[in-house]
This record gives C-alpha cells, sequence and structure tokens, in this order.
C-alpha cells in the first residue's frame, strides 16, 4: 500500500513559483483550484485504518506525554473570569503536582481580554500564552477591527495568535480577500505566532480543506488548525489527514515548516494518540514535536492525566482525583 | 425432512445498557449440573470491567437522582418482567443447579419476589436508618442514609439467580450502581436477568452484568479508584481471595461486605434493609432553625 491513500502528492514542480501563484486574483484561483483533488473515500479510509494501531505499553506511555506537552488548555467561554484562568494557568505549568514527571502543557488559550491574567500565571514557566483573534469564533467584523483585535491580545502579550478565516468570502471564491487578510494578521503579529483557524466543519469539502490549508500557508501561517471549536462539526480525522498532506507537501516545496492543531471534540487519550498516529504516517515523525502538533482541548487533559495515573499504578483512576474544570 | 436448525441463543455481556461480546473475544463452556455442555458464555476481561465501571459511574446521577418512589415503581417492573418469564428462568436455574424442578421453582418465585421485597423498600430506608437527633443548640439535626455510588459485586457462586437478586437488588434499590461478577460456573440465568432489565424501565449502565471469574475481575474491580464499594459475597469459601481484594479496597477506602465463611441460604428473607444499609453514607444536615 502506498504510504497515503489519498494523495497524488503535491509535487514541488506542480506548484512552481508560490510567489507567482498568489500574485494576482486569477493566479490564486487557478493555483488553489490546480491542487489535486481529494479521494474523499480513500482519506476516511486512510484515517479510519490507521485508528486501528494499537499502542501499548512504553510507546503508549510516551504518547500520554507527549499528549500533555502538545496541548493547548483550552478557555473560551463566555463566563470565564480571571481566577478561572489563573487556575487553569496552574494546571498548565504544572498539570499533576503530585507527579514532576509530568510535563507542561504546551500553551494556555484564552480571550484576548484575558491574555495579561495569564501571562502573569505562567510567568517564570514554559507555557505559552496563545489568544483567539480576529472577531473569533464567527470572524465576521471589518479588518480594522479585526486587527485591533489582534494588536490587543499581541500588546498585553500573547506569544500566540489564533485567528480565524473569513469562511463567507472562502465559500464565496473570494480567495485573495482571504489570503490579503491573513498577511495583514500576520504582520499585526510581529513575533507572535500565527495560528490560521480554517473552521473545516464549515468549509464542506476535503477539497476546501486541501485548498484553504495551502491558501492559509501561503498567507504566511506558522500552524494551520482544524476547528474553533464553537462549529456543530469539530476536528475529525479525515480533515486533519487532509492537513498533515498539505503541510508536508508545503514543507517540501517551499523549505517551510507549518505546524497542525487539532482543536474542539477531542476528549479521551484513546482519540488523541490516533492523532499521533496520523501525525506520525502522514506528516513524518519530525513533526512529532509540540511545537509542530498541538491539541486545542480542555477536558482532555483530566483524561490523559488519568491514564497517566493507571499506568504508573495499575490502579483504574477516578474522575474524583483530578480538577474540575 | 430435515428437522429444524437448532437457534442457539449467544450469551452476551450487559454493559450500559447493551449486550457486548467480551471485548477480548474469549468465551468459555458452561457445563449444566451434571457436567454436559450446555452454552458458550463470554468470559470477561479487565478492560470489560473497565467498560462497565464507566458505564456504572455515568448512569449514578440520574438513578440516584431518581425519587425513592421512582425507583421502587421500576424495581417492582423488574419482577412483574420476571413473572412473564418464570418458565425460562426456571429451566435455566434447574439446568445450572440441578437439584429438581420443585426446588428451582421456588428459587425463582424467591427471587422475583425478592426483587418486590426491595423495591418496598426503596422509600422506606430514610424512615427506618434515618434520624432526627437532638443537638444542644437552635438546630434542626437529622440524618439520612445516602447511596455510597458506583458498588462492584461478586455475585454468589451456587446460587445463580436467587443469590444474584438477592446481591444485586439491595445495592440498586438505594440508588446505588453495580457492576456485578456473575457466579464463573453457573452464569446463563444473569445473562436472562440481563435481558429482563434491559426490556424494563431500570435505565442502561445501573446494572452491569459480568460473566467471567471473580480471581480474574475481582482484583481490577477492588483496586479501581472509581469503585466506591465492593460486595464480596461471591468469594464466600475462597479465604486468600477475600483477604487480597479486602487489602486492594483499602487503597480508596472503599465500603467492603465482607466475604460469609459459606454461600448463605437464599431463600430465607432477608431480617431486614442490613445489605441495603452496607452500601449506604449517613448524611447528616445541620439546619438553623430560623425565628
Amino acid at each position: 500500500m502506498s504510504s497515503s491513500a489519498v494523495a497524488p502528492f503535491v509535487a514541488p514542480d506542480a506548484i512552481g513559483d508560490l510567489a507567482a501563484a498568489t500574485a494576482s486574483d486569477s493566479a490564486l484561483r487557478r493555483f488553489l483550484h490546480g491542487l489535486p483533488g481529494v479521494d474523499q473515500v480513500g482519506a476516511e479510509a486512510r484515517a479510519a485504518g490507521l485508528a486501528t494501531r494499537s499502542i501499548k505499553k512504553d510507546a503508549k506511555r510516551w504518547a500520554l506525554d507527549m499528549i500533555v506537552a502538545m496541548t493547548d488548555l483550552t478557555t473560551l467561554e463566555g463566563a470565564d473570569t480571571p481566577g478561572k484562568v489563573r487556575a487553569m494557568s496552574a494546571k498548565a505549568v504544572q498539570p499533576e503536582p503530585g507527579d514532576p514527571t509530568c510535563p507542561s502543557v504546551a500553551a494556555v488559550c484564552v480571550y484576548p481580554d484575558l491574555v495579561a491574567v495569564a501571562k502573569r500565571a505562567v510567568a517564570g514557566s514554559s507555557v505559552a500564552v496563545a489568544s483567539v483573534a480576529t472577531a473569533f469564533p464567527s470572524g465576521r467584523a471589518s479588518l480594522e477591527v479585526k486587527l485591533a483585535d489582534v494588536a490587543s491580545a499581541v500588546d498585553a502579550g500573547a506569544d500566540e495568535v489564533d485567528m480565524v478565516i473569513d469562511r463567507g468570502a472562502f465559500l464565496a471564491g473570494r480567495y485573495s480577500v482571504v489570503l490579503e487578510e491573513i498577511r495583514a494578521v500576520k504582520q499585526a503579529c510581529g513575533r507572535a505566532h500565527l495560528k490560521v483557524i480554517l473552521e473545516t466543519g464549515e468549509l464542506a469539502t476535503l477539497d476546501n480543506v486541501r485548498r484553504a490549508s495551502w491558501l492559509a500557508m501561503a498567507g504566511g501561517a506558522d500552524f494551520i488548525k482544524t476547528s474553533t471549536g464553537k462549529a456543530a462539526q469539530s476536528a475529525t480525522p479525515p480533515v486533519t489527514l487532509v492537513m498533515l498532506e498539505a503541510v508536508r507537501d508545503f514543507a517540501e516545496a517551499t523549505g517551510t515548516v507549518v505546524g497542525v492543531k487539532v482543536a474542539g471534540g477531542i476528549r479521551t487519550s484513546k482519540e488523541a494518540v490516533r492523532y499521533l498516529v496520523l501525525v506520525h504516517e502522514t506528516a513524518g515523525v519530525e513533526w512529532l514535536r509540540p511545537d509542530r502538533f498541538r491539541f486545542g482541548a480542555s477536558s482532555l487533559l483530566n483524561d490523559v492525566l488519568m491514564q497517566r495515573a493507571f499506568q504508573r499504578t495499575g490502579r483504574y483512576h477516578s474522575a474524583d482525583r483530578v480538577t474540575l474544570d | 425432512m430435515a428437522g429444524r436448525l437448532d437457534v442457539r441463543k449467544t450469551y452476551k455481556l450487559y454493559i450500559g445498557g447493551a449486550f457486548p461480546r467480551s471485548e477480548s473475544g474469549r468465551s468459555y463452556a458452561v457445563a449444566d449440573s451434571r457436567g454436559r455442555f450446555l452454552a458458550n458464555a463470554s468470559h470477561a476481561s479487565r478492560k470489560d470491567a473497565r467498560d462497565a465501571v464507566v458505564a456504572a459511574r455515568k448512569a449514578f446521577d440520574g438513578w440516584s437522582g431518581a425519587t425513592a418512589y421512582n425507583r421502587g415503581q421500576v424495581l417492582y417492573r423488574v419482577a412483574e418482567l420476571m413473572e412473564g418469564r418464570r418458565d425460562q428462568f426456571v429451566e435455566e436455574v434447574l439446568a445450572a443447579e440441578g437439584g429438581g424442578r420443585a426446588k428451582a421453582t421456588a428459587a425463582v418465585d424467591a427471587a422475583i419476589d425478592r426483587w418486590v421485597w426491595y423495591a418496598g423498600w426503596t422509600d422506606k430506608v430514610a424512615q427506618v436508618a434515618g434520624s432526627a437527633n437532638p443537638v444542644a443548640g437552635p438546630y434542626f439535626n437529622f440524618s439520612t442514609p445516602e447511596p455510597t455510588g458506583v458498588v462492584a459485586a461478586l455475585a454468589p457462586q451456587s446460587s445463580s439467580l436467587l443469590g444474584l437478586v438477592s446481591v444485586v437488588a439491595p445495592i440498586v434499590c438505594v440508588g446505588n450502581t453495580v457492576v456485578v461478577v456473575t457466579s464463573a460456573d453457573r452464569p446463563l440465568p444473569a445473562v436472562t436477568l440481563s435481558e429482563v432489565l434491559a426490556t424494563s424501565d431500570v435505565p442502561g449502565g445501573v446494572v452491569n452484568v459480568l460473566t467471567g471469574h471473580a480471581a480474574e475481575l475481582g482484583p481490577w474491580l477492588a483496586d479501581h479508584l472509581d469503585v466506591n464499594a465492593i460486595d464480596l459475597t461471591g468469594a464466600a469459601g475462597d479465604t486468600d481471595l477475600a483477604v487480597d481484594l479486602e487489602v486492594r479496597a483499602a487503597e480508596n477506602t472503599k465500603r467492603v461486605l465482607r466475604s460469609p465463611a459459606a454461600e448463605p441460604d437464599w431463600t430465607a428473607t432477608p431480617d431486614g434493609p442490613r445489605r441495603i444499609l452496607a452500601f449506604c453514607e449517613t448524611k447528616t444536615v445541620w439546619h438553623p432553625m430560623g425565628v
């Protein structure tokens, strides 16, 4: 079996000059619609096939620690308070106080107005602060408003910015509008890393997911992210497969490495381990690092901690023994 | 003309209201009281036990939150449905335990009556075991029995139906949910009881039935930190197992109903709510009297 059931691999020469491809509206459209189509049935079968891999013993222990280190611990609720963000940040720095071998998570992810609180709470640790911006989650605001949103997050000290693309413009075929917006946000980010949320649940087809991935990467994304977690459908393995192929091909074609973040609906260690298998088998082992693959999650962390405790003690754990959040 | 082909029954586990095969794919042969092959039963593994505890935990809030009156009605309905399958139960108990049809019939009747008996206790146990306590201050002070949580139970090894019901009914009647490991050699009536529970009004996950070996599943359940109490009745006569399980249960200070020296005679009506109270916590409330 070939390494990927989906891919006509997007060969470097098929891409040609990315700068030329993004120079005009028509060139951009030609380029995006010239990307090979995604075999949806093949992608689903491939993702389902990889989900049956059994990860045991040492590999499982390694995977659980890696999942913790890859987690963007997230709270994006209207009811968020500084107290809740501080509590979450403390947990992000030291997920399991009784076990010093447990790594810190990669980042905490909050709304822009709580970035300063989170920044103070994680000071001195390796945990980064990510902020959603650009009129998250719908992305329905003028560019000025979106850029002001980004600026407020960056000024407050955000290390990473999660922007949403304008799905309305994307679905209407106004690709250059989306591209310009991503470029503008990238510029507004300054030194902060930019994650571009495609909201794949609203993109309807895997072809669109592939196009949106390339569009985001051409715009300067450091990460492409599946979803906001606010739509009916969030991250799925087939969508992630297509995005991982896109970053692999983009790195091959341009030499620029882009990361992938899956978000929304991943609640159990088992599901998360399946994503790691998907990463390993699609983008390759080089992507199994916290700076190239992330989980946006809140309840996932507790399940991983319970699994770690089971691996350590041999006793099944209880949700009574992890924090409520 | 050839005779009709046998339609043989597949005996499966009962977890979270569904009838899965064992995750391990294992099964074992079950013999009748004279050693002749009866059927294959699923041989539950530790992962089945794990899944059953998850299902029981999920069902706990709903079941313990139901009114005592409602739980009584639901358990009475189990008796109604068992009555409808009385002949089937008699055949299965007879095949499993031997000892004659009259004895098997008496055991099935007693098992049905036991549901009714415990159904009656649901809304009475608080009056009997609860109390209004005199205190030296301006407070109402009262204590009520509350369900412990998820209970693991090792069902009796000899009495395949009456013993099982006598163990499970007191646990669930007060609002606990249960993961029960059946008699290893006589598991089939328990599976038929699962079918009764599945078609009754007992919510899925309140009773989870694992067919298999107490010595294999017991340690995982006794170790499990999300199991709040364990009933060791099925370990009667196996002191080593009982001691091991009690030691393991100490880790999260589980309530333990210790195993008797020998399996008791289940035909007698229980002498009060002793088994119910073994799986209750006492909640005491101090309430200011007001003016």
